[in-house]
């Protein structure tokens, strides 16, 4: 009863050691897991991996086989009286094992690509990444001044919203044929379907941050004799840069998860592009060494533009950045 | 205890009575005229017709129920809300919309938080396109007035909540305005705070050639910092009276026990509570345990 009152309060923050603690649990639980099912031979493990043939014709050494076919062999085996295939049990070959995964992904930056002249791992993730950006900033440039616009200005609001509210609705990837036919097969198309997958969304939630902005400040800048236009350059757009800011961080993780459609688009490229070709050649190791490192990459720049934020704004004392 | 007579609030000692006849024969600072306003057709106007005049360097303050329109009226006068019919005339200007002659304090902090103290008192200096080295100049005054020179630099998170305000009535008189506009401005602050916040401002007001109109809800408040009183009562809201306060200056905390204060006061309660019998306290049944702490 007492550790679950000290474990569960309502809505307040647990102590500093108990969360590291559980921070520390939300990425090792995971792992662990991972390690039990490819560790532990009586857990899952529904393949056998050939070591000796043994006189199935068919077996090869190294092959995985399901445990229930390698048994009836073998039976069929032994009531011939021929010589019994062995091996041990294992996972199937998509889900490696964790030290498998640790190695391919030390060396997949170090292996060159199987065939000269398709790129590196760190070239496809640069060119993810330089798609994302490029993406991204155009839609930025654009959206996020109409954005201010619209939560400022009834008229912007009025004009735009409602093509707005109907265009996200429709899905980015519907554009790719058109994108392609329009900007040809390279990086344009690509980029062009991250600005759609963004701009909309974009345009919207930076009008509703704006429009939140407490509207004593503005009307305290009226009474200080401030103009129209000297209250949108001096109060509203400082007043909401912060959150707008938390905005972008959250907009641009949006715009990650249009990544993968947009690399399939035209000529496929950049990450998604090494992680189908390493599943084709069924190299799963390095796959997930993939997964992982994007997975490390957002996390990483979503933390770096948390602190950024938080030195830039620091007297707005805005704590949730 | 209630021993004492009280007089009749209307009743003025000679130098109360010199003080508002040397008031009254001021120059007019501010005109109400029969003022209308509604929100909502449904619920009938807010304001019905509210007529009344202040004069240059007047205390006025604006009492009332809660919801009676007190921040509707002092937001019209500001121009921040459109009239809709009658008319507010500062200055022999009339009221359209908001303008430095006529600044404001909120109840709410108002204080721009991505500016320093100085940043912010400078706001509407450098409006009136002064160079920054002189709106830094007349700010530092202004904060050095209000009593804050050790915060020029601190930003407004920083700030205690009276300092907040105080901050806010530099920034509103940095400008020189003819009127200070006050809606509850010490309303979410302590006893204490919001007593010397009131001692403060009769300083201000003191040394500087204002007119002060002050919204507020707070009886005490509204008796000890007035010349005048205006006391609105509820749906609609038009004026009930207005009282002039019989006490005489410069004001003191002792004087909140003296038999005139009290009797204004009282005054004012029969005002604003007039039709409030249904919100009386109810009475409890006593149990034994009062016997154990009587
Ligand atoms: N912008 C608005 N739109 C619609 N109704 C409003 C608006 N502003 C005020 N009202 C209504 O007008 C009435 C008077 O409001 P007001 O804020 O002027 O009262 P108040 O006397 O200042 O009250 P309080 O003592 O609570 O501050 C209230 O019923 C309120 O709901
Ligand atoms: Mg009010």
């Amino acid at each position: 009863m007492k550790v679950f009152e000290k474990l569960f309060p309502i809505r307040k923050l647990l102590d500093k050691k108990t969360r590291s603690t559980l921070f520390i649990l939300s990425f090792t639980l995971p792992i662990l897991l991972w390690c039990a099912v490819s560790y532990l031979p009586f857990l899952w493990h529904p393949m056998v991996s050939i070591t000796n043939t043994g006189d199935v014709s068919y077996f090869k050494k190294e092959m995985l086989v399901k445990r229930k076919v390698f048994e009836a062999e073998n039976k069929r085996m032994q009531t011939k009286g021929l010589q019994q295939a062995q091996g041990y049990r294992s996972n199937p070959i998509y889900l490696p094992q964790p030290h498998a995964v640790v190695v391919s992904l030390v060396k997949s930056f170090t292996t060159p690509p199987r065939r000269r002249g398709n790129p590196w791992l760190h070239e496809s993730l640069l060119h993810s990444i330089k798609i994302i950006l490029l993406g991204f900033l155009i839609s930025s440039i654009i959206g996020v001044p109409l954005g201010i616009l619209c939560g400022t200005y009834s008229f912007f609001n009025s004009l735009t919203a409602p093509f707005i509210e109907y265009f996200r609705y429709l899905p980015a990837p519907v554009f790719g044929a058109l994108a392609v036919a329009i900007l040809g097969i390279n990086d344009g198309p690509k980029i062009a379907i991250i600005v759609i997958g963004t701009f909309f969304q974009q345009v919207l939630v930076i009008a509703n941050t704006t429009s939140k902005l407490n509207s004593s400040l503005i009307e305290a800048a009226q009474t200080l004799g401030a103009s129209n236009l000297t209250i949108l350059k001096t109060i509203i757009i400082p007043g909401t840069l912060p959150d707008i800011y938390k905005d972008m961080r959250i907009l641009l993780g949006w715009a990650w998860t249009y990544l993968v459609v947009a690399e399939v688009i035209g000529t496929s490229t950049g990450i998604t592009w090494f992680i189908n070709q390493q599943a084709k050649y069924r190299n799963f190791e390095q796959v997930y060494a993939a997964i992982i490192i994007i997975g490390v990459i957002g996390l990483l720049s979503d933390q770096l533009l948390a602190y950024i934020g938080r030195k830039i704004f620091k007297e707005q004392a805005i704590q949730e950045i | 205890m209630s021993l004492i007579t009280l007089p009749n609030y209307k009743e003025q000692s000679p130098d109360v009575k010199e003080r508002f006849d040397r008031l009254k024969k001021r120059s007019v600072k501010m005109t109400v005229n029969e003022l209308y306003k509604t929100f909502d057709t449904k619920k009938g106007p807010i304001l019905k017709n509210v007529s009344f005049s202040t004069y240059k360097r007047e205390f006025t303050s604006v009492i009332g129920p809660s919801g009676c329109g007190k921040s509707t009226l002092i937001r019209l006068v500001a121009g921040l809300e459109s009239i809709d019919s009658g008319s507010i005339n500062v200055s022999g200007t009339e009221v359209k919309k908001p303008g430095i002659e006529r600044g404001m304090v909120f109840q709410e902090y108002t204080l721009f938080p991505w500016l320093t103290v100085t940043e912010n008192v400078m706001y509407g200096l450098l409006r009136q396109n002064r160079s920054k080295a002189e709106a830094k100049k007349e700010a530092l005054k202004w904060i050095n007035l209000v009593g804050l020179d050790n915060y020029q630099d601190a930003y407004p998170s920083q700030l205690s909540g009276g300092m907040k305000q105080r901050v806010a009535i530099a920034r509103s008189l940095a400008t020189q305005p003819e009127m200070l506009l006050m809606d509850e401005p010490f309303g979410a602050l302590d006893a204490q705070t919001r007593a010397r916040m009131q001692a403060y401002l009769l300083q201000i007001w003191r040394n500087i050639d204002i007119s002060i109109m002050f919204v507020t809800h707070d009886l005490d408040e509204a008796v000890y910092l007035s010349d005048r009183i205006i006391v609105l009562k509820g749906n609609p809201g038009e004026i009930a009276e207005i009282i002039e306060v019989p006490i005489s200056r410069p004001r003191s905390p002792e004087q909140f026990l003296t038999p005139e204060f009290l009797a204004t006061k009282k005054r004012l309660e029969a005002l604003i509570h007039r039709n409030k019998e249904e919100e009386a306290v109810p009475v409890i049944p006593t149990t034994d345990l009062v016997n154990e702490i009587m």
